[in-house]
């Protein structure tokens, strides 16, 4: 952290010279910096001094391990931490691989493109609703045993066995996969846009290798390392899940991260030292389940090197091509299905077990609502975009300065800047809610967005950053040897060169703002409802009908700048950049 | 048990009137649980009337944990912010007021200096003034009524089971078809201490603090019988819903045949919305079954303090409470005492109707009070320790 503060420090008094200049540009990282340190260690102090202890307001004045002890003799945490390691790590490899090997096989198909155009909407439906309708699909008393019940099976109740919230987290597992396997494919594309990919295999392809093995051997090493960072990302995510662990896993005991949300929730208040314990040894957790795959990629590195030299060329492969295919297309339609799930809710008065679809329909709760709904899709939608241009306006200026200057943010700003991804929300914000407060910022529209911005920037960058650092420098040497200034170089080159992904940022910052809950509760102190919050605080009910409707809604809103990610033509950018003159 | 007006601080105003002046124009923000479409409408309706009578605005924040309003707070304090705070009136009672209560978060007293505090059934309903045996000294304004009962789906189930004893062997008959909320869901705790209550020999000792030796002694009986019932219960109690609503979700779906709710009227309200079938009845245990009370509270820090005063009163007002009480609205049983009521008002009372799975007082019973706290947390520790595993 001390670190980071010099490199603050530094980098704010190099800027305050540039001002002079106007030069903002200079100023993004260190202004980045500044807007991530106050509240990231706010957050972590927030979260580290109780652990140990600390929380004058709660009359702990003294530091003690206590909380320590406490946690490791809590019951529930051997099965919660299993829990969470299983799941976790079970949903990110096998996203990966997935993904990977669906690059390997199918890429240049139909299919994939075809697959590239509904990857965008699908990551739209927030995690919550594919939850919900996985749920709904997979439970005994859900749609796939009514679809053969009771005229197959003879249940005319429902059998008692767990298909979801299983001892093993498999359900959770999956639905993770269903989410983040569709992200980490976008990444993957936006990736591969920097690599010249068809080149590298129509060189493999002449060499002898089969299709599969051309892409792994020629592709992969060059998109790998782009990915690298939304991979810890989905590694981290899968980790510390909520929203769809409380759906889908089992809740005697929990995952761990859903565990603590409840401890931070008890009404007995000493219970947040222990929690905020918790709640470090969850971020541990985290750290350590990054390094671990970091130094398992060493590992791969090394046997993919052997097996690259050792020269073979590989089959056609055409089983586990026709395999991945299935995999991915039923990935896909578990999202879509979920989403339909939803959608029929929302319109059905009753439908119980076991029919196969409402037996009573209703369209009245779409009307009450219809009132409701227009200033919250606002709030949304206006939050989000604020949001959103910040966090893209400082990737970019961070990336553009690194280039021109080399002035980079440096590994440890880095941390600080994806350290709100990796501790526990409910910590973390109760932190930054103190520190809100006292600047009197809490409730205030700035606040909110600062929030986040918080959330939402980590992963524009890691949507950018690679894909930024891989364009062909020679561009945009060319461009100012025809005497272009770098900002028009920045402006005509390289943002047309980068839109897919830019817009790609765009469209999962603005997802990840318009799913945020206890961020825009706590820091807009209430004043500020979203779809979101009224989702959450709806769902409470455990009403399928009004939670149908709002994850239906939940997901079109976010679905706006996912269809202008997609439907942009490139052509258009690309042909305003050519046009000579200003 | 009843606590002494004497003992109180003074009423944090002299005149009523005043505080009704200065609460014009104020914007109240009311952090209640959002999870009822009909709750919804009620707070929705409250927001209208206290809007056109005192001009205040009442703006419901949708909570799905009050927990999440306590934080902020508690967030508040640290921040050392003692006056502009965010929530002006919050819905709660039991641990998290015990908690706000014993954290010094609360504005007061002043619950019984409010004008319609006088209805107030203090006598037949002591809950008004006991909140889970924590006195309530005037912090927090009675709402509603809770108390426990069981719904069954009559489709399924022939005749319910009275007793724990009748439970295990009904469960034994019927595996996996019954469940109940995880502790310390306040629902599934509550379950634990109304098994307590069937099974121990002394019920009595329970209203005194839990030791090590008395809870030992009376809880002796629950722990074979809950591990006979586990294995018998849905998911053969490998996992558990994670509250009433979420149980009330398996009945519906058909998952289960029994559940609990804490609100008598719950069934009708949930057969009116389409949550429940029409064949779903309410039934309470042989010897009664756990009651306790609802509150409105107010923040230490609150902002807008008289506004939240004049709608807790409000909310105590006959008329709010009649419609709260009308199972085509909420069918949340009143805090009042009914007999001191105008007649015009009393009659209203008397001729509501019940609502199509509700029981009548006379069926509903007398509730049993609370255990004292220490017998919940000792509840919920030990059974964190056998079964949360």
């Amino acid at each position: 952290m001390a670190a980071a503060v010099r490199q603050v420090t530094s980098a704010a008094a190099a800027g305050s010279h540039l001002w002079r200049r106007l030069d903002l540009l200079r100023a993004c990282p260190a202004l980045t910096l500044a807007l991530f340190f106050a509240p990231v260690a706010a957050g972590l102090l927030g979260t580290a001094l109780p652990a140990f202890g600390w929380l004058p307001v709660l009359g702990g004045t003294q530091l003690s391990l206590e909380p320590w002890q406490r946690l490791l003799l809590a019951p529930e945490l051997p099965s919660a931490l299993r829990l969470t390691l299983t799941s976790g790590f079970a949903a990110s490899l096998t996203s990966v691989a997935i993904v990977i090997i669906f690059c390997a096989a199918a890429h240049g198909t139909r299919l994939f493109r075809a697959v590239e155009r509904l990857l965008a909407p699908l990551l739209a439906i927030p995690h919550a609703a594919v939850a919900l309708g996985l749920a709904f699909l997979l439970a005994p008393s859900g749609w796939l045993v009514r679809l053969l019940s009771p005229w197959a099976t003879g249940w005319t109740t429902p059998p008692d066995l767990p298909t979801v919230q299983d001892p093993l987290g498999l359900a959770l597992a999956l639905g993770l996969v269903v989410k983040e396997a569709p992200y980490l494919l976008l990444m993957t594309i936006a990736a591969m846009a920097q690599v010249e990919v068809k080149e590298s295999l129509a060189v493999a392809r002449s060499l002898g290798y089969g299709p599969m093995t051309g892409w792994l051997k020629a592709v992969l090493p060059r998109v790998y390392p782009q990915i690298r960072l939304p991979i810890y990302a989905v590694l981290a995510y899968s980790l510390s899940v909520v929203d769809m662990a409380l759906i889908l896993a089992p809740a005697t005991p929990p995952p761990l991260a859903v565990l603590l949300m409840r401890w931070f929730g008890e009404a007995d208040l000493a219970m947040r030292f222990t929690a905020a314990a918790g709640a470090i040894l969850q971020l541990l957790i985290v750290v350590a389940a990054i390094a671990a795959w970091r130094s398992a990629e060493a590992g791969f590195t090394r046997i993919g090197r052997a097996w690259i030299a050792a020269g073979r060329r590989g089959g056609n492969a055409r089983t586990i091509r026709v395999a991945v295919g299935v995999v991915m297309v039923a990935l896909l339609a578990l999202a879509s299905i979920s989403l339909l799930a939803n959608a029929l809710w929302s319109i059905a008065a009753t439908w119980r077990y076991p029919a196969v679809l409402p037996t009573e329909w209703s369209v009245t709760r779409w009307l009450r609502e219809a009132d409701d709904l227009g200033p919250l899709a606002w709030t949304t939608i206006a939050l989000g975009a604020a949001a959103t241009l910040c966090a893209l306006a400082l990737a970019l200026g961070c990336l553009e300065n690194e280039r021109r200057h080399g002035l980079r943010v440096s590994d440890r700003g880095l941390w600080l800047i994806y350290a709100p991804l990796l501790v526990p929300q409910v910590s973390f914000l109760f932190g930054l809610e103190v520190m809100f407060v006292a600047v009197r910022l809490d409730g205030s529209w700035i606040g909110l967005v600062w929030s986040h911005l918080l959330f939402v920037l980590p992963y524009v960058f890691l949507s950018l950053a690679d894909p930024f650092r891989s364009l062909d420098e020679r561009y945009a040497r060319s461009a100012r040897c025809l005497g272009a200034s770098p900002a028009r170089v920045f402006w005509r080159i390289k943002l047309p060169m980068l839109r897919r992904p830019a817009l790609v940022a765009l469209a999962v910052g603005f997802a990840v703002s318009a799913g945020q809950y206890l961020p825009t509760l706590f820091a807009g102190a209430g004043r500020f409802s979203t779809l979101t919050t009224e989702a959450v605080g709806r769902a409470a009910g455990a009403d399928r009908r009004v939670i149908g409707l709002y994850a239906l809604v939940q997901a079109i809103v976010p679905l706006l700048p996912f269809a202008l990610a997609v439907l942009l033509p490139a052509r258009r950018a690309i042909a305003a950049a050519a046009r000579p003159g200003r | 048990m009843l606590a002494d007006r004497s003992v109180l601080a003074a009423p944090p105003f002299d005149d009523w009137n005043v505080v009704v002046s200065q609460a014009r124009g104020q914007t109240v923000y009311f952090n209640a649980w959002g999870g009822s479409e009909r709750i919804n409408d009620y707070i929705d309706w409250v927001g209208d009337r206290v809007a056109a009578e005192y001009g205040i605005t009442l703006a419901h924040v949708k909570l799905a944990d009050t927990a999440d309003a306590v934080a902020r707070v508690l967030a508040e304090k640290a921040a050392g912010r003692t006056s502009g705070g965010s929530v002006d009136l919050i819905w709660i009672n039991g641990e998290n007021f015990a908690a706000m209560k014993a954290q010094s978060l609360l504005f007061g007293p002043f619950a019984e200096a409010l004008p319609n505090d006088r209805w107030v059934d203090i006598i037949g309903k002591p809950a008004t003034r006991v909140d889970f045996t924590v006195p309530v000294d005037g912090l927090e304004v009675p709402w509603g009524m809770a108390q426990i009962v069981f719904l069954y789906d009559t489709t399924r189930v022939g005749e319910p089971p009275r007793s724990m004893a009748a439970l295990l062997a009904w469960a034994d008959a019927h595996p996996g078809r019954f469940t109940y909320p995880a502790p310390p869901d306040f629902t599934g705790s509550t379950f634990l201490k109304q098994a307590l209550y069937g099974l121990a020999t002394n019920p009595a000792a329970l209203q005194q603090p839990a030791t090590d030796s008395s809870f030992a002694e009376i809880a002796a009986p629950l722990w074979p019988w809950l591990d006979r019932l586990h294995p018998l219960l849905w998911r053969g109690g490998t996992t558990f819903p994670a509250n009433d609503q979420a149980q009330r979700q398996l009945l519906d779906d058909g998952e289960i045949d029994i559940s609990l709710s804490f609100n008598p009227g719950e069934a009708s309200s949930a057969i009116a919305q389409g949550l429940l079938p029409e064949t779903v009845r309410t039934y309470v245990l042989d010897g009664g079954t756990i009651g306790n009370a609802h509150f409105v509270a107010i923040p230490f820090n609150a902002n807008a303090k008289e506004g939240a005063m004049v709608v807790a009163n409000f909310l105590l007002s006959p008329e709010a409470q009649l419609r709260k009480q009308d199972p085509a609205v909420w069918g949340d049983p009143t805090v009042l005492a009914t007999d001191k009521l105008e007649p015009a008002e009393r009659r209203k009372f008397a001729t509501l109707p019940l609502g199509i799975a509700t029981l009548s007082p006379a069926d509903l019973g007398p509730a049993l009070l609370e255990p004292h706290p220490s017998w919940m947390t000792r509840l919920e520790a030990e059974w964190r320790q056998r079964y949360a595993k």
